[in-house]
C-alpha cells in the first residue's frame, strides 16, 4: 500500500510539471509580452525594460521555468534591491489585473466553486441515478421513454442556454427565486441556498443526463447476469435482488467517472458561473481569459490539473474498496 | 403409490416470435420424479432441457407463455405468483448452474453468499446462525479450511472450488430437490469427476431428488435412475438409465448413443447426430 501509494504521488508529481511545462509554454512564449499590457497607458521603453526586469522575463526560457516551479514550493522574489517583492510558497506569481497573489485569488474564490460543485453532485448523482434505475426496471414503458428524452435534452441543451432561460423564468417572470446574491451559508441560509440552486440545477442537469443513461445501460446489463439469476434462484425478494446484486456491481463504474467529473468541477464551471455572476474560480478564470492575464489562467490550470491528477489517485483507492477484484499494483 | 416429489405434465413453452407467432420450445413434456429419485435430462443444445429447469424454478425469462402442469409434491406449481414461488425456490427446490464463475457475485465473499440464501428462508436467524450454517455447507461440499475460505471472493477459487460453493448454496436450505443445470460443463475432466461424486455422496447423504440436466451421456450414466431423451422441444424417449443404454428405442437415442466416442472404437472417425435441434420441429418430426 505505502509503495503503491508512493509511486502514484510521485506520477501524480511528474504529471504536473509536464502541465506547468506545457501551461507555462503556452502562456508565456506564445502570448503577447505581459510587460506591454502591465505597462499601460504611460508607457515607455525604459519601464517596459524595468517590468521586465521585476518578472524575471528578460531571463532565458529556461531559467523563468525553474524559477515558476522554485516559487511553487519554496516561494521566489520579484525584483532586486529595495523595491524586491517577496511571493511567499506556493507562489504563482501576481494577477497582471489586479496585482494580487494569484494564490490568494483561488483560495479566496475556492469556497464558493466548491459549494457550487458540491451541490449539483449531490443533484446530479440522485436524478441520474434514480431515473437511470426507473428506466431500466420500467423498461420500454413511459416511464423509461420520459427519463430518456429529459436525459437526452440535458445532453443537448447547451447550458448557457438552459441558464439563461431558467433565470429568466424563475426570476423575472415566475419571481420564485432573488436574483443570485453573494452570501454566505452562515449569513443567511435561505438566500443562500435559493442563490446556489439555479447555478446547481443548470451544471447537475447536463451531468445528470450521462449518469442516468449509464446507470440505466449498466443496471439493463447487470439484470442479465448470471449471477443474479442465482440471486433470483435462492429465492430473494426482488428489492434485495436489485439493490445487492444489480445495483452494486452497476455502480461501480458510475463512482468511477463521479470521481473525475467531480474533480475536474473543482477546477471552476466556466460558464455556469459566469451566467449567475457567481465569483468563483470558475467566472474568475473567464474574466482572467477575457483580459489575457496569464498568471491567473495559468494558476487554475495548474490547479484543475491538480484535482484530476488527484481525483484520478483518488479513485483508483475508492475502486478497490468498490470491488473485491481490484488489486493495487505497482506498474 | 406415494405422490410423485415432481410431476411434469404436458408442459408447453412458447415465446413470442416477431410478426405475431410464437415458437415452441418445449413441447407436451411429461415425466414424474419420486421422492429421493433422480432423472436426467438429455438432449442437444436448443432441446430445451434448459427450459424446462426453469420453468420448475419459475424463472422464465420474459414473455414465456407457459401451459400444463408442475407439481410440487402434489401441488401445482406453475404459474404461481412469484411471491409464493419465491418461498418455493431456494428453500424446497434449489439449483445449480452450468458456469460457477458467472454465477456467483464477484462483490461479495463466498460465505455471505450461502448466508443470504439461508436466510432468505430463515427470517429469524441471526447473523451468527446463518454463517454456521455455511460454513457447514462449504465443509460438506469439502471445502478445505472451510471457516477461512468463507471470508474469500469468488475469484479466489479453483472453478471445481466455485462449482462446490454454488452447491454448497443449494445445500444450505436442505431442498427436497436439486436441479443441476450441466453442472460440470465447464470444469475439467478430472474436475468433473470429482463434481459427480460429491453429488453422489450428497444425494445418499441426505436423501434429496436430484433432476440432472446435461448434453453428457456419460454422466446421465453413472448419476440417475431414469433418463428423459429430448429433442426439439419434446420427449422422444424415457426409460431407466440401464435399459436405456441397453437397448435404446427411439433412433435419435441409438444415433446419440452412437456418437459417444470409445476408446476401443476401431472407427477412426467420430460419428455425429444428424439435423440438429430445428427452432420448431417439423410437421411429422417426433
Amino acid at each position: 500500500m505505502a509503495r503503491y501509494l508512493l509511486a502514484r504521488l510521485s506520477g501524480v508529481v511528474l504529471i504536473l510539471v509536464l502541465v506547468c511545462l506545457f501551461t507555462f509554454t503556452v502562456f508565456f512564449v506564445l502570448s503577447p509580452d505581459p510587460a506591454v499590457q502591465i505597462c499601460g497607458k504611460n508607457c515607455n521603453p525604459e519601464l517596459i525594460e524595468r517590468i521586465r526586469g521585476n518578472l524575471g522575463l528578460d531571463e532565458p526560457l529556461f531559467t523563468q521555468f525553474t524559477t515558476f516551479l522554485g516559487g511553487l514550493f519554496a516561494g521566489r522574489a520579484y525584483g532586486t534591491g529595495e523595491g524586491a517583492v517577496e511571493c511567499a510558497a506556493p507562489c504563482l506569481g501576481y494577477s497582471f489585473q489586479s496585482s494580487q497573489p494569484v494564490w490568494e485569488m483561488i483560495t479566496e474564490r475556492l469556497p464558493v466553486t466548491v459549494t457550487v460543485a458540491v451541490g449539483a453532485a449531490v443533484l446530479w448523482l440522485l436524478a441520474g441515478v434514480v431515473g437511470g434505475l426507473v428506466g431500466a426496471l420500467r423498461q420500454g414503458t413511459w416511464w423509461d421513454r420520459g427519463a430518456m428524452v429529459i436525459a437526452l435534452s440535458g445532453l443537448s441543451i447547451p447550458n448557457y442556454v438552459f441558464a439563461l432561460v431558467l433565470q429568466y423564468v424563475l426570476v423575472v417572470e415566475l419571481e420564485w427565486l432573488p436574483f443570485p446574491q453573494a452570501v454566505t451559508l452562515a449569513d443567511d441560509p435561505a438566500l443562500w441556498f435559493q442563490s446556489y440552486l439555479m447555478p446547481w440545477i443548470v451544471l447537475a442537469f447536463a451531468y445528470a443526463s450521462v449518469y442516468a443513461r449509464l446507470t440505466r445501460a449498466n443496471v439493463i446489463d447487470t439484470l442479465e447476469e448470471n449471477f443474479v439469476r442465482t440471486a433470483r434462484a435462492k429465492g430473494l425478494p426482488r428489492g434485495q435482488v436489485i439493490r445487492r446484486h444489480a445495483l452494486r456491481p452497476a455502480l461501480t463504474p458510475v463512482a468511477t467517472i463521479f470521481g473525475m467529473d467531480f474533480a475536474g468541477l473543482l477546477g471552476g464551471a466556466l460558464i455556469t458561473e459566469k451566467v449567475f455572476g457567481i465569483n468563483g474560480v470558475g467566472k474568475m478564470t473567464a474574466d482572467a481569459i477575457g483580459r489575457n492575464d496569464q498568471p491567473v489562467i495559468m494558476g487554475v490550470t495548474l490547479l484543475a490539473a491538480a484535482f484530476v491528477v488527484v481525483g484520478n489517485v483518488v479513485v483508483d483507492l475508492v475502486y478497490t474498496a468498490l470491488d473485491p477484484r481490484v488489486r493495487l499494483t505497482v506498474a | 403409490m406415494t405422490t410423485p416429489l415432481l410431476e411434469v405434465q404436458d408442459l408447453t413453452i412458447a415465446f413470442p416470435t416477431p410478426g405475431g407467432g410464437s415458437a415452441e420450445v418445449v413441447s407436451e413434456l411429461g415425466f414424474a420424479l419420486p421422492p429421493g429419485g433422480s432423472l436426467g435430462i438429455v438432449g442437444e443444445s436448443g432441446s430445451g432441457k434448459s427450459m424446462t429447469s426453469l420453468a420448475v424454478m419459475g424463472l422464465l425469462p420474459k414473455g414465456a407463455r407457459l401451459a400444463g402442469r408442475i407439481r410440487l409434491a402434489g401441488e401445482d406449481i406453475a404459474g404461481l405468483p412469484d411471491r409464493r414461488m419465491r418461498a418455493i425456490r431456494g428453500d424446497r427446490i434449489a439449483m445449480v448452474f452450468q458456469d460457477p464463475l458467472s454465477s456467483l457475485n464477484p462483490y461479495y465473499a463466498v460465505g455471505f453468499q450461502i448466508e443470504e440464501a439461508y436466510r432468505a428462508h430463515r427470517p429469524r436467524a441471526t447473523r451468527r446462525e446463518a454463517r454456521r450454517v455455511a460454513v457447514e455447507a462449504m465443509e460438506r461440499v469439502h471445502i478445505p479450511d472451510a471457516a477461512r475460505r468463507a471470508g474469500h471472493y469468488p475469484h479466489q477459487f479453483s472453478g471445481g472450488m466455485r462449482q462446490r460453493v454454488m452447491i454448497a448454496i443449494a445445500l444450505s436450505t436442505e431442498p427436497d430437490l436439486l436441479i443441476a443445470d450441466e453442472p460440470t460443463t465447464a470444469l475439467d475432466v478430472t474436475v468433473q469427476a470429482q463434481i459427480l461424486a460429491l453429488l453422489r455422496e450428497i444425494r445418499r447423504d441426505t436423501g434429496t431428488g436430484l433432476v440432472l440436466i446435461t448434453h453428457d451421456l456419460a454422466v446421465v450414466s453413472e448419476m440417475v435412475d431414469d433418463v428423459v431423451v429430448m429433442r426439439a422441444g419434446r420427449c422422444v424417449e424415457h426409460a431407466p438409465v440401464a435399459r436405456l443404454f441397453s437397448d435404446p428405442q427411439h433412433a435419435y437415442t441409438r444415433a446419440l448413443l452412437d456418437a459417444v466416442p470409445r476408446l476401443d472404437d476401431e472407427v477412426g472417425e467420430l460419428r455425429t447426430v444428424r439435423a440438429a435441434a430445428p427452432d420448431t420441429p417439423r410437421e411429422g418430426e417426433r
